[in-house]
């Protein structure tokens, strides 16, 4: 072993080594990396299949069609411009619901990545969560065409759209880092998700209207999911100014707390628990 | 005639004075332990049975870890499987995190530690080679400038819109390995990529590891091979389980590394999960004519090859056997004790010593000797197979062939124009 030199003629500065983490290597390098993958992942979905991108808008369009035979044929809902609506609260609950089963399995799925190279690993849940929202942006070119062939008029207030996709984006963001990093120490929890996924749909105004419901102990708890009312003032802004907004679904803003406490925590939970979890992900798995 | 130093091997020149360059890589103390599960579930119905927590065992993986390593040093980590190695590395390449200690580094690291990982199979090179580069840190525009030298030095020009699904494995980790090498990452963490592709890039890669030891570049070597840790590190480290046996000297480092390995259970056919063979090697060592021990023998001297072993239980009808193998994996010479010499039965803590003059025919190079152990005179009855018990270097003039024989060649020439 050299023995201590007295004092080496050059001395570097020595930066510590923190070990794995959230975000690590920088900021620039994390938002190109999750710019890239989520680029490429998205163009892979164009590729290897015939229909390509049209497959992404097939899906909620085939859904929206058995919905919309269900009812207005079978269950007769008297809602104004009811298929306009359906169509456009299914492609933007279709960013939640990609964007979070995407995510779900996601850092599971890049152990190679996770494992072996020092990977910023929030890139990982939040890249599918990106490629969801490219998807609904394609998808809403659809919708918002469909919304005026049907014979709605452009409003002022769809300049409020950015405002409801950001809500749903951030919603969509903290739920996928919760459930990402808690899959990789309960593998339960992707196979519970789609369950959870698909109560939450019928669980918010998505093929229904709120206003159908009586008020009682069921409306309140539709009232709490944050998701009710950002479909509420979606639709009161996009789809029918003559609806309620938000608000008025409510009833005051107190009514409002429950819904706007439970987004708040869990986006903040969702981005404690993975950087909580960031460091430790690559011994789990 | 024997000499016994450690650096006249064939191609180590440890010239370079690292004293004055700066500290590089500091680790102090590092220690990293790992829960794993006691209770081994190995049915559904166990599984749904057990419900309770299962046990956990801890695993000290690395105990009080420290060293350093100078800029432009190439620095050779080595040690048995589990040993603490690979976690050791991935401590510093920030994938896992340390439970105690500290480490320090200066200068850019190559984020990876095995070639490849950050491929996508789905993408073509172009875009794998863009995105590995944004994961070394490089700004896309750089790393997109990168795509030429990278191609070019994996010879992959032709194949650059080819989705690497689609490519070889050998064509995989040209560009793996061409990508870390463009990449101006100041320190490199390499875990065991030596022995990759054909021949020819082989050849390449010990260019570009011969480069790298004269560069400013400090890279870390995780290996097993000791011939790779003899020519191109300047320093290597022994670990052996999760604590730091030895540092310093490559030759002297790989020799202990070597030692440690047939002090333990050595990795024959029946055993390899760690019980102890019922006959080991203790030692084994080269002696010169005149019975001193030694590591390098010239060409052409006469050698004796000398073991003890000791039997753990009593084994009956033993064989012996031994050969010298070069590095190109071809067994050179074999011989075994002669059936006269062979005892009936060793038993339990008996010692045995086996020592053989041999007529050395070696041609120059780098020999590792094999042993094997039969019981009952039976080939397929294997106590022991350690691939490694001894290496030893055979110097002097190199001629071609795997061995030399005494020759006698006359030269006539007959007829033709002259007076």
């Amino acid at each position: 072993m050299s023995a201590e030199a007295p004092a080496p003629a050059r001395t570097l500065e020595l930066r510590e080594v923190r070990g794995p983490s959230a975000t690590g290597g920088g900021s620039r390098r994390f938002f190109e990396l999750l710019w890239l993958i989520s680029a490429t992942e998205f163009k892979k979905s164009f590729h290897g299949t015939a229909f390509g991108y049209l497959w992404s808008l097939i899906r909620p369009l085939m859904l929206f069609g058995v919905l919309l035979v269900v009812f207005t044929r079978i269950i007769r809902f008297d809602v104004a411009n009811y298929p306009v609506l359906l169509l456009f609260n299914l492609v933007v609950f279709g960013l939640f619901q990609e964007g979070t089963g995407g995510a779900v399995g996601s850092v599971l799925a890049q152990e190679g990545i996770v494992r072996k190279t020092q990977f910023p690993r929030l890139v990982i849940p939040l890249s599918s969560v990106v490629v969801a929202f490219f998807t609904l942006a394609l998808n809403l070119i659809a919708v918002f065409a469909f919304i005026l062939i049907y014979g709605i008029d452009p409003m002022w207030t769809w300049l409020f759209l950015p405002v409801i996709l950001v809500l749903v984006l951030v919603l969509t963001g903290g739920v996928s880092l919760l459930i990402s990093a808690l899959n990789v120490r309960f593998r339960d929890v992707a196979i519970i998700w789609t369950v959870v996924a698909t109560v939450l749909m019928y669980g918010s105004p998505i093929i229904y209207p709120l206003n159908i419901i009586e008020p009682s102990f069921l409306r309140d708890v539709l009232l709490a999911n944050p998701l009710t009312l950002i479909f509420e003032q979606a639709r009161h802004w996009i789809i029918d100014p003559e609806a309620e907004t938000a608000l008025q679904a409510a009833g005051s803003w107190l009514n409002m707390l429950p819904a706007v406490a439970i987004y708040v925590v869990t986006c903040l939970l969702g981005i404690w628990v993975f950087k909580r979890e960031a460091p430790k992900i690559a011994e789990r798995l | 005639m024997a000499v016994e130093t450690t650096n006249d091997g064939p191609r180590t020149s440890r010239g370079r004075k690292f004293d004055d360059e700066p500290v590089v890589i500091e680790a102090r103390g590092v220690a990293k332990s790992f829960r794993l599960p006691v209770n081994k579930i190995s049915s559904l119905k166990e599984q749904v049975t057990t419900l309770s927590r299962p046990g956990y065992r801890e695993l000290r993986a690395l105990r009080d870890v420290s060293f350093e390593v100078r800029r432009g040093e190439f620095f050779g980590i080595v040690g048995r499987n589990g040993s603490g190695k690979s976690t050791l590395l991935k401590v510093l390449a920030s994938i896992y995190a340390a439970d105690a200690g500290r480490v320090r580094m200066a200068g850019r690291l190559a984020p990876f530690i095995e070639l490849g990982v950050g491929f996508n199979p789905e993408l073509t090179a172009r875009e794998n080679v863009e995105l590995n580069g944004v994961m070394m840190g490089l700004e896309r525009r750089q790393a997109r400038s990168r795509l030429g030298a990278v191609l070019e030095f994996a010879e992959l020009e032709e194949f650059v819109d080819m989705k690497l699904k689609n490519y070889s494995s050998g064509m995989l980790v040209r560009l793996a390995f061409s990508v870390m090498i463009q990449s101006d990452a100041e320190i490199l963490l390499i875990d065991e990529v030596l022995a990759v592709g054909d021949a020819a890039f082989q050849q390449k890669c010990a260019d570009v590891f011969h480069e790298m030891r004269d560069s400013e570049r400090t890279v870390i070597l995780v290996t097993h091979d000791m011939s790779a840790v003899e020519q191109y590190c300047h320093r290597a480290m022994l670990l052996h389980d999760g604590e730091v046996r030895a540092t310093g000297d490559p030759g002297e480092v790989a020799r202990k590394y070597l030692r440690l390995n047939f002090e333990a259970a050595p990795s024959s056919g029946g055993d390899s999960l760690g019980e102890v063979a019922d006959i080991v090697v203790e030692d084994a060592w080269l002696e010169d004519e005149d019975g001193k021990p030694v590591t390098n023998v010239e060409k052409g001297s006469a050698i004796s090859f000398c073991a003890e072993l000791e039997a753990k239980r009593d084994v009956d009808k033993p064989t012996f056997g031994f050969t010298f193998v070069n590095p190109d994996g071809v067994e050179v010479v074999g011989f075994g004790v002669p059936k006269e010499e062979l005892p009936d039965r060793v038993s339990a803590s008996q010692q045995i010593q086996i020592r053989s003059k041999i007529e050395n025919r070696l041609a120059p190079g780098r020999y590792l000797v094999r042993c094997w152990i039969h019981r009952n005179r039976n080939l397929s009855d294997i106590v022991l197979y350690s691939p490694h018990i001894l290496d030893f270097v055979v110097f002097g003039k190199d001629e071609a062939g795997v061995a030399f024989f005494e020759t006698d060649v006359e030269l006539e020439l007959k007829g033709g124009e002259r007076e």
